[in-house]
């Protein structure tokens, strides 16, 4: 019991790293997105490097060289601010990758038919297009949301002290690791339930009614 | 200075690669199993399954790992670190390969194994010659980039000390302090690695449905 609530201790901060970072990627998913379908070679050819640099070095790699790796004069990151840009930028990376294949869903008609009634490409994009693909998108970006969950566990290896940061300590002062391990993993599914539950709602309600 | 590195970070790399295939050689095998319990006939088996599936993907990967090393001594069950990692990782190889291959079973037409019962197929012979092969086109891509995942969760076994590529590159930045550089050079051995198989991935996934388009 006591190494539960100890265990417990930790979920603040776990939601706190994993709503932050989420957020962050959201918002800088977008610009990314407009590059990646940029008719300017040079920038979507760099994003796209850059895209898939993000994805395809693990997170613990990236986590440890904005927290070992980077000091600007006096300037280094603290653990959990290490963590928030590193899963942040991650996740920009991402949600640029669903959003794409979101507005990929909306069928080409309406980009011929709002032209034809005389929107520019930024309006049919911002107002027509963007609505109705962040519709398709948000299943997929809340089952994102889930694996970042999952995901922000990473930032006990910097040094945070959350979840399974907290368990370590547990599991080596307690008789029983493994049941501080269960205990770790009950607390995360029980956190991923509900946003498990909205994604499949969403995907019902939204997805559906835009793309079907 | 990359290259006195080289040595040290390719053999980390070799590791890595050697968890992943473990996993990968284990896990999805174990997965269809999964997945053929999840589709079983009888209601107890299917609960089961789905229970233990669901555990698979719902704990982090980091949990898991940390579960097998530190966690089951404590039960009596004591694994060096190289084989926990494989174990560990096998385990939720196991838990969402289950998952697609089980998308990629349920993707193929129901007509199919009827017509192969009519033509005198057994139940087994239709699942493995009729039923399977269909299902792994479906299933190759969403797997292939399951593969990049797990290739990249090695990096993990840093915390359990396995000395893959990761861990050669921190002991390497402890002792000369040049952090950045070593980790931009094992960054780019694991993106080396994981962004072409990526490409493939989206390459394939337009060639399978190309009919659909």
């Amino acid at each position: 019991m006591d190494g539960f609530l100890a265990i417990l201790v930790g979920v603040p901060l776990t939601l706190y790293i994993a709503a932050s970072s989420f957020l962050i990627g959201a918002v800088v998913a977008v610009p990314l997105v407009l590059a990646l379908r940029s008719k300017v070679t040079v920038l979507r050819v760099i994003v796209r490097g850059l895209v898939d640099l993000l994805r395809g070095v693990p997170i613990v790699v990236w986590l440890f060289i904005l927290y070992y790796g980077i000091s600007i004069g006096t300037f280094r990151f603290d653990s959990v601010s290490a963590a928030i840009v590193g899963l942040g930028l991650i996740a920009a990376a991402y949600l640029a990758e669903v959003y794409r294949g979101a507005i990929l869903s909306i069928p080409e008609g309406q980009w011929e038919a709002s032209n034809a009634l005389g929107f520019s490409r930024v309006s049919t994009f911002s107002l027509i297009i963007a609505p109705q693909a962040l519709r398709v998108a948000l299943p997929s970006a809340t089952t994102f949301g889930i694996a970042l969950l999952k995901d922000s566990s990473i930032a006990s290896v910097i040094g945070v002290t959350e979840i399974v940061f907290l368990t370590q300590a547990e599991a080596r002062s307690n008789q029983s690791g493994l049941e501080m391990y269960i205990i770790a993993a009950v607390v995360y599914i029980a956190l991923s339930f509900p946003l498990g539950l909205l994604s499949r709602w969403l995907d019902a309600r939204f997805r559906k009614a835009v793309v079907a | 200075m990359i290259i006195e590195w080289l040595p040290a970070l390719a053999s980390g790399l070799l590791l890595s690669l050697q968890i992943a295939g473990m996993a990968l050689l284990i896990g999805v095998p174990l997965g269809l199993v999964f997945a053929s319990l999840v589709m079983s006939r009888w209601k107890a088996v299917r609960i089961a399954a789905i229970i233990v599936v669901e555990i698979g993907r719902g704990a982090p990967a980091l949990v898991v790992l940390q579960l097998v090393y530190y966690g089951l001594p404590s039960a009596g069950i004591t694994f060096d670190s190289m084989t926990s990692a494989w174990v560990a990782l096998s385990l939720t190889t196991a838990a969402f390969t289950s998952e697609i291959l089980r998308a990629g079973i349920q993707s193929v037409h129901v007509g199919q194994p009827e017509a192969a019962h009519a033509l005198g197929f057994t139940a087994l012979d239709s699942f493995w010659f009729i039923v399977l092969p269909q299902a792994m086109r479906i299933a190759l891509p969403p797997l292939l980039g399951f593969a990049i995942q797990i290739f990249q969760a090695t990096s993990l076994a840093f915390t359990i000390a396995v000395p893959e590529l990761l861990s050669r590159a921190y002991s390497i930045g402890s002792s000369s302090f040049r952090y950045l550089e070593v980790l931009a050079v094992a960054g780019l051995l694991y993106a080396v690695i994981s962004i072409p198989i990526g490409w493939f991935v989206a390459r394939l996934e337009k060639r399978l449905s190309a009919h659909l388009a």
